[in-house]
């Protein structure tokens, strides 16, 4: 935990790396200063693009200990403001799941490559973010923890499938590779409740490790501070959740206080 | 996004965006996350020229009432266009 007598440091850019098919993507980066180690993250930014929350975001993670990158999942469809890109990929009908897999893929390999990690590397989503997250904690290798964040159309009818998104992402419950934590509103349309609770059936049909929490009171976002859903007092306590799980499962180091006065 | 439900048509005329008046080609109908509409899920219109690159946009999000209002609205105006001898009825508008 943060003392005020600690030193505190960042570094937080915009870089490239390779996405899917070994496509080149831009990605933002942001790390504690120091010689670590620091566990890593991805960050898997929602629908609406990779947009200043999501840096907010990444940077939050990195106050908190995180060597963290967040993918730009939109950088094939041109350049402009993140609500721009946002509506054309709405228009669109979102990006492909296997493109988006390939990218987050290629962000973990990223920092998997850092002389600075840990070693460890998790991954969090909300929205569309949450529902990738569990496909890529399910068809990729290498990540250590994973937190979906309201992460709807987890659970797809035949008629959602679509060739963008041809299979639903509960289908591949069974090659879960890492531990699972999934926040949850009640009064979210998607998912909804019942939702959950059939991917949560279905976890422990294959004995997985995971965590799920579902809030009374609140909906789809609302962790998002600038939308109508926000909730403070669940919002402080999902991201209570998130860094207790992250620092089971990715020893996140225990900062060192260091006298500076 | 979330509920990917987007209906597309092919429109002519022209809208102001950010940099000013540009020829319009389509216009995207979305139901889904609003970017600024205090609301979950609006029905968003971006009116786009795609040539023009992803900033040729003009963007409202209205609510579901709103939106239904506004088709009324676009009906009754064109349906008196016709009424005044403005506008000739075409094959589709007589079929309605």
């Amino acid at each position: 935990m943060y003392q005020t007598n600690m030193y505190e440091g960042m570094l937080s850019e915009t870089i490239t790396i390779g996405g899917h098919n070994g496509h080149t993507i831009n990605a933002y980066l942001a790390r504690p200063l120091g010689a670590g180690p620091f566990p890593g993250m991805v960050l898997i930014h929602h629908a609406p693009g990779w947009d200043e929350w999501y840096r907010e975001t990444t940077r939050k993670f990195a106050h908190h200990g995180y060597v963290t990158i967040s993918p730009n999942l939109y950088f094939r469809e041109g350049h402009g403001t993140p609500e721009d890109i946002g509506a054309k990929v709405r228009a669109a009908g979102g990006v492909p799941d296997n493109q988006v897999v390939g990218d987050v893929e290629g962000a973990m390999h990223y920092l998997r490559s850092l002389p600075y990690l840990n070693g460890k590397v998790g991954v969090l989503g909300t929205c569309s973010g949450g529902r990738a997250t569990f496909l890529v904690a399910c068809r990729a290798k290498g990540f250590d923890a994973a937190v979906d964040c309201w992460g709807g159309r987890v659970v797809m009818s035949r008629q959602e499938l679509n060739p963008k998104q041809p299979v639903a992402p509960i289908d591949y419950t069974k090659d879960l590779s890492c531990p699972l934590l999934g926040l949850f509103g009640e009064e979210d349309q998607s998912p909804t409740p019942a939702q959950v609770a059939q991917h949560e059936q279905e976890l422990k049909k294959y004995s997985k490790s995971y965590e799920f929490h579902m809030y009374p009171k609140a909906g789809h976002g609302f962790f998002y501070y600038d939308r109508p859903n926000y909730r403070q007092e669940q919002a402080v306590d999902g991201w209570k959740k998130v860094f207790a799980f992250l620092e089971k499962h990715l020893s996140a180091p225990v900062r060192t206080p260091q006298a500076v006065g | 996004m979330c509920t990917m439900i987007v209906t597309k048509a092919d429109i002519s005329g022209s809208g102001k965006g950010q940099q000013g008046w540009f020829k319009l080609s389509q216009a995207n109908v979305s139901f889904d996350h609003p970017f600024h509409a205090p609301l979950e899920h609006a029905l968003n219109i971006d009116f786009v020229n795609e040539a023009e690159g992803p900033g040729a946009r003009v963007a409202v999000e209205l609510s579901a009432e709103s939106a239904r209002k506004l088709v009324e609205a676009i009906l009754a105006a064109l349906a008196q266009g016709e009424a005044s001898g403005y506008l000739v009825a075409t094959e589709s508008t007589l079929r309605r």
